[in-house]
């Protein structure tokens, strides 16, 4: 559909949030607590924070939790009951509060979750979100989301992209048929578009590489020393996937008790050494080098050219959350 | 309304309290029969994580009991045993977990009587105390949907 | 300052170490590790408050061992690790070059593991104020409180482990949460999951921690799990006497005295 720009006032988003609680949907928002900014269920307008540039953790909890059950089983005397989570139905969600890097990166995510392998548990979650967005007002050395072909003003996975004009009231780009229902059910806070453009609200991110260049470096240097280099000070832990918003690989897990049982699918990450171990004993990415190298080329080479869709939002979050200060933008650029 | 029974989970050692149990019962000494016993070759083989398993399994009380200082059947797994449990207890009541729940003694193979006493002396506790719930809830994440 | 960067220089050049682990400038303003093979790299290294990580956790891999003898930038964390690996014998007196670093950014060079212990005797652990503070608040709440609190606080871990990578004295070099026969410690984030391993964790580290915070530093979640080992940090030295990382001394947990005291054995 066509975008439909309109002006909603400071106070009414205050009510159109409200409205959102009242009529009973989960909202997930950006919660300061302590060092960090977490989205978070939150039930008050006041609970929300503005003062974050990205949140620590990404919103992809809300399609893809952290644990997850995929189905359940009961044994009784007589039978086995298995109870299937995709027969499940998943609660409304607003996500509220997500950048413009956060909203692309469902585009990936929901490819990952349906190319070769139709995820119903995930797209069952998935059509329940209303993403609702928040244009970046300012950015730090750590964003570079103009290099992966996206931008503070990114509408591409919103529902409704809000950008803060100067005034202090924002203009509402309404993207899909979700974002015109939610505005159809709250016409009255929602008013003429406004005259105020939105590019002077936008931070201006520097473009650091271009993209499809690093695509296309990247098919020739399997076996360079970069790699090496580059994570030598990885510690490797699971923080850049887990913080990471298109970052999809998990792990399976049965966990019984009795007669009761639940297979479930948590978070991991292709950092973990034991990622690639085989039950032979070999492991084919042994060191952390051959394991930097697959995160990267993954992101910037394997995803796009099969999938075409980017592995990469340029949010920073992994870099921002690495302990050992490993840059995911500092090893592309110097390649 | 039934009265509440406490469950109980005894980690004990083979040489002594295993046999100061056994010795409990040719005595004919009448006890609590809340406990279940897990007989171990040695309280130095007893893991921290299996007193947590056994409240994550309904467990109210546990006790862990094993030969005395300088009786040990292996020579010293009871100290370094004694050790792990002081350091445990300390790390459980810094995380909220109920040391009351557990009780630790010393029980020789001669020792029936006591060993009949450490079991309702317990029993009683546990029963005041009521059942353990807390613990037991946050281990029944299988009964419940998963926290995104 | 200087005298770090002409000693470590002096170390490649004569090959006597063939890479310098320091920190060097990283993102924004954190420092980040850099590991040195040519003399002329190290300039790059830097040292100030915001030196953070524990570098003594890169000793133990076997990645960067294989990059040869190294010379480490040690400030007094990383020389508690050192120590303490040592200790455990995870290190050879002749397998590295430490190069202290007081805050004030003097070298020390250490000619030996008893000499870093010798100057470790007046720079001994000692848990800061506001975390005693922290400790005895939450040891003050009573116990279904206490509990509520730490369920909570542990809810934001999705199981990273960075905890345990940022740890030099996570050196296993497979993890009991990596085996799965059996799972012993459940790997999924879940409340339960989360509490068996922070126990386990804190358990692991029981009279071995030095305190050095890398832990707290190194999760993404802000997650104040050092709280935990700081308390076990106090109660070994409540139960067994002044503590720190020792030659002489076996690790409180795979040591014992007969004459152990405890109140609560019946």
């Amino acid at each position: 559909m066509q975008t439909e720009n309109y002006t909603i006032r400071k106070a009414s988003l205050e009510k159109l949030f409200n409205n959102l609680v009242e009529k009973g949907k989960t909202v997930y928002a950006p919660k300061a607590k302590g060092k960090v900014v977490l989205f978070e269920n939150v039930e008050r307008f006041d609970e929300i924070t503005e003062d974050y540039i990205v949140t620590t953790n990404s919103a992809k909890s809300v399609v893809f939790p952290r644990v997850e059950e995929v189905f359940s089983y009961k044994k009784t005397k007589e039978k086995t009951e298995i109870s299937d989570a995709s027969a499940n139905s998943f609660p409304d969600v607003v996500l509220w509060g997500s950048r413009p890097c956060d909203a692309a990166a469902f585009i990936p995510l929901t490819n990952t979750f349906n190319r070769d392998y139709t995820d119903i548990i995930y797209n069952k979650r998935f059509e329940k979100i209303l993403i609702l967005t928040f244009s970046c007002s300012k950015c730090d050395e750590y964003c570079f989301c103009t290099s992966v072909n996206s931008g503070t003003g990114n509408t591409a996975g919103s529902d409704i992209l809000f950008t803060k004009l100067s005034t202090g009231d924002f203009l509402a780009e309404v993207i899909t048929e979700k974002g015109k229902l939610l505005v159809e059910e709250n016409s009255s806070l929602f008013e003429a578009k406004p005259a105020e453009s939105k590019e002077q609200n936008l931070a201006n991110v520097k473009t650091y590489f271009n993209h499809e260049e690093v695509q296309s470096k990247l098919q020739n240097l399997f076996e360079n020393p970069v790699w090496d280099e580059k994570s030598r000070a990885c510690l490797g832990c699971g923080s850049c996937a887990f913080v990471c918003p298109v970052c999809s690989c998990f792990d399976i897990q049965d966990e019984s008790h009795g007669g009761n049982g639940s297979r479930l699918r948590c978070w991991d990450s292709c950092g973990f050494s034991l990622f690639t171990l085989h039950t032979s004993g070999h492991n084919p990415r042994e060191t952390q080098g051959a394991r930097w190298r697959q995160r990267i080329l993954h992101k910037f080479l394997y995803m796009p050219d099969q999938s075409k869709v980017a592995g990469c939002v340029g949010c920073g979050r992994c870099s921002r959350a690495c302990p050992a200060d490993i840059n995911i933008l500092d090893t592309v650029t110097s390649l | 309304m039934t009265e509440f029974e406490p469950k109980i989970v005894a980690f004990v050692c083979n040489w002594c309290t295993y046999a100061g149990a056994d010795l409990t019962g040719t005595s004919r000494i009448k006890y609590a029969t809340n406990v279940k016993i897990i007989r171990f070759p040695c309280t130095g083989r007893i893991d921290f994580m299996l007193l947590l398993k056994a409240f994550g399994e309904g467990a109210d009380g546990i006790i862990v009991s094993g030969c005395h200082p300088n009786d040990c059947h292996y020579t010293s797994g009871n100290f370094h045993a004694r050790r792990r449990w002081i350091m445990f207890r300390g790390l459980l009541d810094m995380l909220g977990i109920d040391v009351r729940r557990i009780q630790y003694s010393w029980v020789s193979a001669a020792e029936g009587a006591k060993w009949a006493d450490i079991v309702n002396t317990t029993v009683n506790a546990i029963r005041d105390l009521g059942p353990y719930t807390d613990y037991a809830k946050v281990a029944g994440y299988l009964e419940k949907e998963a926290e995104v | 300052m200087n005298e770090l960067i002409k000693k470590a220089a002096e170390l490649l050049e004569s090959n006597v170490v063939q890479i310098v682990i320091g920190y060097g400038k990283g993102s924004a303003e954190r420092t980040r590790t850099i590991f040195i093979t040519e003399a002329s790299g190290c300039d790059q290294l830097i040292f100030d408050s915001r030196c953070i990580q524990n570098l003594a956790v890169y000793l133990t891999k076997a990645e960067i061992k294989k990059l040869g003898k190294p010379a480490i930038v040690a400030p007094v964390p990383v020389l508690r690790s050192i120590l303490q690996l040592a200790s455990e014998n995870q290190l050879t007196e002749d397998g590295l070059v430490v190069l202290g670093v007081t805050p004030e950014s003097t070298l020390i060079e250490f000619e030996s593991f008893a000499a870093i212990e010798t100057y470790l005797a007046s720079h001994k652990i000692e848990i800061d104020e506001k975390y005693q503070k922290i400790i005895e608040g939450i040891k003050s709440m009573p116990v279904e409180e206490r509990f509520a609190y730490w369920v909570k606080e542990l809810e934001p871990c999705f199981k990273c482990y960075a905890c345990r990578a940022a740890c030099p004295l996570c050196y296993c070099t497979r993890c009991t949460v990596e085996n799965n026969q059996p799972q012993w410690i459940k790997s999924a984030s879940h409340p339960l999951g989360n509490l068996e391993w922070h126990v386990m964790r804190a358990m692991h580290h029981a009279g071995r921690c030095t305190d050095c915070d890398a832990c707290y530093e190194a999760c993404p979640m802000g997650i104040p799990i050092h709280l935990l080992t700081k308390s076990m940090l106090q109660d070994v030295t409540e139960n067994f006497g002044p503590y720190g990382p020792s030659l002489n001394k076996d690790n409180t947990l795979s040591s014992f005295k007969p004459e152990d005291k405890e109140s609560f054995i019946k």
